[in-house]
């Protein structure tokens, strides 16, 4: 493998583990601080993709079309935390596990009946359509190293949220205990509406972002959300770093894994996290 | 309800549902075989749910494996001996769940679900991307094994009603065994775990060694089912390893109520009638296609308002007060 190769490799690794990191770093929060398990963020994923395609193909932006589409999923959060999730906070995981199974059924043929059921493609910005030389023969797309610095700022933003701000430490409270935080006056429901909210827009957004690269396709959801899964164990529940170092690793061990050892590349995820089971069982970040 | 009819309950459905072929013969009769598949994988999966308080999002993983054993033991155009097919695909079965519950059961809670699925899913990428069981297009199961004692054929199960009859015997002595099984000081040490780990853990119970025992023998039976479930299609692909069909034994079994060993069988045939009516085109028209968004909402409304199922219901009907869950 020469240089060039391998940079590229490398930069297209970092790039899927950061955009994973978005849809993960979602996962984790709600689990580690509201103690629910949603199978149903795939689902956040799928919407996104779909809300960028249908409005970019009406507005002819993709810009404008993830502008516009943030604030819906960012309602359409507060609306299922609301109605839904808030049902569950006290219930076993069991019931968790069933409700979300039961959500993801209602996406995907809601998704069926408004967008249909074909495959589509969403175009790159045309300001980002370019590609940087590397070496001689072999060049890198500029869209992919934007999606990178976008999910990187957004993880500073979210770190800086939640270790630095005022807001930040009242989640971190709530999720060490949430009465304690009720009786000295914080609206924890609040907080648990934003939460949710925070993270359903975090996986739409990379959904949103990832349409250009990646066909915009129905199940695309459940891909990812095994995949985080998997993020999730390998970081530990509830760790925001965690949820970091383990999407890098996971994006890429999948990455040089498709180009070095294609036959058994879909695996190699699955046998770190058994690796990591055995090693520790609580995720290389999470408490004991 | 006396107890003397609660307990010959059980022979006068198994003896009701034997007579079933000699008044129908085609659709509904295999439409019944498919719930009593299903029931064995519902039983099977409330051993760890109901009994053991573990909560398995992986659970088709068995039902597929055994499923593709099958696929793979049948010689082409040959049929394959149910004498050491179906022990070899239960085999299988167990010690892939051995493996796998060696380390998933490190985890509690909800890593527990995750890992479970988890696994599942590397199953199915093995038969997904791999030309082990045909990829993604799945493989053809062409002849159905035989059950033959010598030369003589015993039971012939391209017969509809034959292969009924094998089904139900088997879904009896699933329940019968489980029964067994969770009345004995092992079924009783399952409970005290699923209520409390620590205090069983004190008593000094090796509760890991438990667990792996219930977790492999549930996905051995998961295996019966799987087998049984090939034959029947005569087809296999990688979606019976998917986790939607973790999802639908799941819900058979909380629908039924979990933990009531005949609330699995209650909720499978509920399950399945309500997918059989539910995608009827003749009713719904072109909302038929769309069944899933139905069923999505039922099993959400199940979710939050039925949690002991419909075992829980008939319970609340007869009064009687259903024992307190104690989860976490």
């Amino acid at each position: 493998m020469d240089f060039g190769f391998f940079l590229i490799q490398l930069l297209n690794g970092l790039q899927y583990g950061l955009l994973l990191f978005l849809v993960a770093s979602g996962l984790t929060l709600v689990f580690g601080i509201m103690g629910i398990i949603n199978l149903a963020h795939g689902s956040f994923y799928m919407v996104g993709a779909y809300l960028a395609w249908s409005l970019a193909s009406m507005t002819g932006n993709l810009a404008t079309a993830i502008l516009l589409a943030i604030p819906l999923t960012v309602i359409l959060g507060m609306a299922l935390e609301r109605l839904l999730f808030r049902h569950l906070y006290a219930r076993d995981h069991l019931y968790q596990v069933l409700l979300t199974y039961g959500l993801i059924l209602v996406f995907e043929e809601l998704r069926s009946l408004i967008w249909g059921d074909d495959v589509h493609g969403v175009a790159v910005p045309a300001l980002l359509n370019a590609s940087i030389p590397l070496t001689d023969n072999l060049s890198y797309p500029v869209y992919r190293l934007a999606i990178s610095g976008v999910c990187l700022l957004l993880a500073a933003a979210l770190y800086f949220l939640i270790q630095k701000t005022r807001l930040g430490m009242m989640i971190r409270a709530g999720a060490s205990n949430r009465e304690m935080v009720q009786s000295l006056g914080i609206d924890i429901k609040l907080i648990y509406t934003l939460v949710f909210a925070l993270g359903v827009a975090l996986a739409a957004f990379a959904g949103m972002i990832n349409a250009p690269l990646s066909s915009v396709t129905p199940n695309m959801g459940s891909h990812v959300l095994i995949i985080c899964f998997v993020v999730v164990v390998i970081g530990g529940i509830g760790s925001v770093k965690g949820a970091m170092a383990a999407s890098l690793l996971i994006g890429l061990a999948e990455t040089f894994g498709q180009v070095l050892i294609p036959e058994v590349a879909g695996m190699i995820v699955y046998v770190l996290m058994a690796v990591v089971l055995v090693w520790r069982p609580t995720g290389l970040f999470g408490k004991a | 309800m006396n107890s003397r009819l609660t307990r010959f309950l059980p022979y006068l459905v198994v003896g009701l549902l034997a007579l079933f072929p000699l008044v129908e013969s085609t659709f509904y009769l295999q439409l019944l075989t498919k719930v009593l598949i299903m029931a064995i994988f519902a039983m099977s999966l409330d051993l760890l749910v109901g009994y053991t308080g573990l909560v398995s999002f992986g659970h088709a993983a068995y039902f597929g494996l055994a499923g593709y054993a099958l696929a793979l033991m049948t010689p082409g155009y040959e049929a394959v001996s149910l004498w050491w097919s179906l022990p070899a695909a239960i085999a299988i079965c167990a010690l892939f769940a051995l493996i796998t519950g060696m380390l998933v059961l490190r985890t509690r809670g909800i890593y527990f679900i995750m890992v479970t699925m988890a696994f599942a899913q590397m199953l199915y990428f093995v038969f997904h991307d791999t030309k082990l069981g045909g990829g993604s297009d799945g493989a053809y199961i062409y002849a159905k094994p035989s059950m033959k004692l010598g030369d003589v054929e015993l039971v012939n199960l391209e017969k509809p009603a034959q292969f009924y009859w094998l089904v139900l015997f088997l879904m009896a002595a699933t329940y019968a065994l489980l029964q067994r099984i969770l009345g004995s000081s092992f079924g009783r040490a399952l409970l005290g775990i699923k209520v409390n780990e620590h205090r069983m853990r004190a008593l000094g119970f090796p509760v890991f060694r438990y667990q792996l025992a219930s977790f492999t023998l549930a996905g051995s039976l998961a295996g019966i089912s799987g087998y049984l479930a090939a034959m029947q299609y005569g087809f296999v692909n990688p979606e019976i390893l998917s986790w939607h069909q973790s999802g639908a034994v799941l819900m058979m079994v909380i629908l039924g109520g979990m933990g009531t060993l005949y609330g699995a069988v209650i909720g499978s045939f509920a399950f399945i009638m309500l997918q059989e009516v539910l995608s009827n085109q003749a009713w719904f028209g072109a909302w038929a296609k769309h069944w899933q968004l139905a069923m999505g909402i039922l099993i959400m409304l199940v979710a939050l308002y039925l949690p002991q199922g419909l075992a829980g219901l008939f319970a609340r009907f007869r009064s009687k007060p259903m024992p307190e869950s104690a989860d976490e």
